[in-house]
């Protein structure tokens, strides 16, 4: 990407000139734009910031040669790295991650990210350069009308021109980002409004706009309404996403499931809120998740979601998608409720608020008979599935021993950061977690490209977990160039690449649906741990079984950055799976 | 496309901030999912500030909820109601220009004009522009009388579109702007309050 400057640099000095000159003197220039800028990230208690400086957003970049003691700016190697990794930081942190970019392609590199970031709802808050506000729409060097090419995948967004409405637009951008359903706000900063003198008053930060209701009213009647379906129902079954964790109602949850008994199933979003060896946490949901959430979502007389979107990886096919239970759905978001399914009760509300008040309205049961149906389940995809994958006999290795063997290693503490494909099936659904926040992956969007970078991003929040990236060979080729940020910032990040010598997934498909014409999924590496060496990052390669538990522990025990690179089967498939247009009843477990 | 049956005209009515870049926030949600708007009107609403939308579109109820919710959940939106052509006072404003010397000579013309309700804007020497309000069908029979007589020119606005069961917004907003809301205004409307049943 080219950095050149434009030809025409305003002065600060000349700007100031400019300014009206019957300006009081209390509301004398104290700050430039940029400077306010960094003081408000400051103020909104940011501490890392992962950009890439360039010629729209220098002004920036020379106010943080000021604070760099107070800002931890983390020099990614693509902006795409960039969102990404403040998307890591986000998620395993819960604070809103923060990105720098410049204008033009620095501004539409963060895209991907930022439809990422939407559709999974990370709060972010990415501030783009812009040029000069006279040559907007004048096809200036690195224009780009980020605004409008942004809009469909924020949450929010706006262009600033002056310098004086930067404190308002950030505090507006912070409060919006992390306040109810969060998601990913763009802010973009002409330059003149970076290097304009103004009158930077205390910074208020933002807690009420008129036009936006993150929280809604509770209401105790919906909640008499589902606490009598749940207190009368015989077969109730629970599934949750992600809202448990963006709620932070892991605990209210747990309360929730523990008194009424019911079993529970999570989208991949949601892993981690229980932890997995909790007796009441019966397993995933969806197109490769577990075989009894699946076919016993068409068997619950009462199904309660919580914080889900029943995307429709989760429902396949929709018209066959529990007909014959009534829906009660707990969402902070208006319009997931009744967007796939009929509600019977909606409960519109923070589901931190929401779950103790339901909590208090249900019975205490145990429901018994109806756990042993799912047990039932899983010993059968134990028997059909899982036993080969966890603890095969064939001579080549399987990406569920290296699971297998990871969870020996680490006992469900690391923060497990995943790609997109076979492997990211494989690791949300064998690893195992004891806490929430621990399973970062591309849910909604399935962005390859996406592990390495938020593998960086995810240690910078959570410094005092391991951090371990599984990636699979067809993504990790898409941002490889992020081992430069690992190389420069010393972030300890494992990472293994789960070597199958395919795009795997599209493989699966191409196999079962498409009368195996492997079309252009054969996809050649390169000598991983050769390139890791290159950027001074230790690596090794595994090609047998009886090297894999050495290889993971000589990983987890190196003082820093670590790639491992398993060799595993190249034509496995993921199981169970519910084919695409099939209902989850008919998920086949071969 | 096969033809629904329970498709027909809904008026969604928007109160929103005045913010550049709004507009394309709201058509992008109807561009998405491929719905034409048939209809966009922005204006200002009976408080100073606050902007209205009235788009028209043809849909079944179930995609015009689902899209007055995604509207309403842009930040800069207050409030997204929609109505069937029943349920509200609609008017679009037409403009007819044709030859002065036909009107002049013809005075057939002038009779279909008076009964079709038109009102001469501009007389000049060679060309007349007369202005009808009223519903799609009438602005349209008009052009259907005037096309044998050298219709030159013919343009329609947008809708504008007044809810008969709607108290205004003024109060709403006193609400809006309070920190705390009362659950008129924090619960949402689709609520329908009549069966207690959740429409959205």
């Amino acid at each position: 990407m080219l950095n050149n400057e434009p030809t025409t640099i305003a002065e600060p000095e000349a700007l100031a000139a400019a300014a009206p000159s019957d300006m009081e003197e209390a509301l004398a220039p104290n700050a430039t734009g940029a400077v306010a800028v960094l003081n408000i990230l400051l103020a909104e208690g940011v501490d890392t910031i992962f950009g890439y400086p360039g010629g729209a957003i220098i002004p920036i970049y020379d106010a943080l040669y000021d604070f760099k003691d107070q800002l931890n700016h983390v020099l990614v190697r693509h902006e795409q790295g960039g969102i990404h990794a403040a998307q890591g930081y986000a998620r395993a942190s819960g604070r809103v991650g923060v990105v720098f970019a410049t204008s033009g392609p620095g501004a539409t590199n963060l895209v991907t990210g930022l439809a990422d970031a939407q559709i999974d709802s990370t709060p972010l808050v990415c501030i783009t350069g812009q040029v000069f506000a006279h040559l907007l729409g004048t096809d200036a060097f690195q224009e780009t009308d980020i605004i409008n090419i942004t809009t469909p995948v924020t949450k929010w967004n706006y262009q600033v021109t002056k310098a004086e409405e930067i404190p308002e637009a950030l505090a507006k951008a912070f409060y919006i980002a992390r306040s109810g359903r969060p998601g990913p706000v763009l802010i973009d900063i002409t330059k003149n409004a970076q290097l304009q003198p103004f009158h930077f008053a205390p910074y208020k930060p933002c807690t009420h706009i008129r036009s936006y209701r993150p929280k809604p009213i509770v209401r105790t009647e919906y909640l008499q309404q589902a606490a009598a379906l749940i207190n009368q129902a015989q077969r109730p079954f629970v599934l949750w996403g992600q809202g448990v964790i963006l709620g932070a109602a892991e605990q209210e949850f747990k309360a929730f499931i523990e008194k009424s008994g019911i079993p529970a199933a999570w989208t991949i979003l949601g892993a981690g809120a229980l932890p997995t060896n909790h007796p009441l946490n019966v397993g995933m949901l969806g197109m490769h998740g577990n075989y009894g959430p699946n076919v016993l979502t068409n068997e619950c007389d009462v199904l309660i979601a919580i914080g889900m979107r029943f995307d429709d990886r989760v429902t396949g096919r929709l018209d066959k998608y529990a007909r014959q239970a009534q829906i009660i759905h707990l969402d902070i978001d208006p319009t997931e409720i009744g967007k796939n399914v009929t509600t019977a009760v909606p409960v519109w509300g923070d589901c931190k608020e929401t779950l103790p008040l339901l909590t208090a309205l249900v019975e205490a049961k145990s429901h018994s008979e109806w756990h042993q149906r799912f047990q039932g389940y899983m010993a059968e995809e134990v028997d059909a599935v899982i036993k080969d994958e966890l603890f095969p006999t064939g001579e080549e290795l399987t990406m569920g021993e290296v699971l297998q063997q990871l969870n020996e290693l680490t006992q469900g503490e690391a923060v497990i950061v995943t790609d997109v494909g076979q492997h990211q099936m494989v690791a949300c659904r064998y690893a195992r977690f004891n806490h929430s926040r621990s399973n970062i992956t591309s849910g909604g969007l399935g962005t390859m490209g996406f592990a390495l970078p938020a593998a960086i991003g995810a240690k910078f929040g959570a410094a005092e977990r391991p951090v371990v990236a599984i990636i699979g060979d067809g993504g990790i080729q898409m941002t490889i160039q992020e081992l430069g940020t690992i190389m420069q910032t010393g972030v300890d990040v494992k990472i293994i690449i789960l070597n199958n010598r395919f795009l795997g997934m599209v493989r699966q498909w191409q196999e079962l649906f498409h009368t195996r014409r492997y079309s252009f999924v054969d996809i050649a590496s390169p000598d991983y741990v050769t390139v890791a060496s290159g950027y001074h990052i230790a690596g090794q390669r595994v090609e047998a079984r009886e090297d894999l538990a050495y290889g993971l522990r000589q990983m987890l025990e190196h003082p820093g950055s670590f790639l491992l690179e398993v060799m595993v089967a190249k034509e496995n498939n993921i199981f169970p799976m519910v084919p695409q247009g099939c209902s989850v009843a008919e998920i086949r477990l071969r | 496309m096969s033809h629904q049956p329970d498709r027909q005209e809904y008026n969604i009515t928007a109160y929103t901030e005045n913010q550049v870049g709004l507009l394309n926030r709201i058509a992008i949600i109807f561009s998405r999912r491929k719905i034409n708007i048939e209809s966009l009107n922005v204006s200002p609403s009976e408080i100073e500030g606050i902007h209205r939308f009235n788009i028209v579109i043809t849909e079944t109820e179930d995609v015009v909820s689902k899209l007055a919710g995604q509207i309403e959940k842009q930040v800069e939106v207050l409030k997204v109601y929609y109505n069937t052509n029943a349920d509200v006072i609609w008017q679009e404003m037409a403009l007819y220009k044709v030859p002065t010397d036909v009107i002049a000579e013809k005075a057939s013309v002038e009779r279909l004009l008076r009964e079709n309700g038109a009102r001469a804007v501009v007389i000049r020497k060679d060309y007349t522009v007369f202005e009808t309000t009223g519903h799609r069908e009438e602005t349209d029979a008009l052009i259907a009388v005037l096309q044998p007589y050298g219709l030159i020119e013919f343009v329609r606005s947008a809708r504008i579109a007044i809810i008969k069961g709607s108290n205004g917004f003024n109060s709403k907003l006193r609400e809006f702007e309070r920190r705390e809301p009362g659950e008129d205004v924090a619960e949402n409307e689709f609520l329908n309050s009549r069966d207690a049943v959740f429409t959205m």
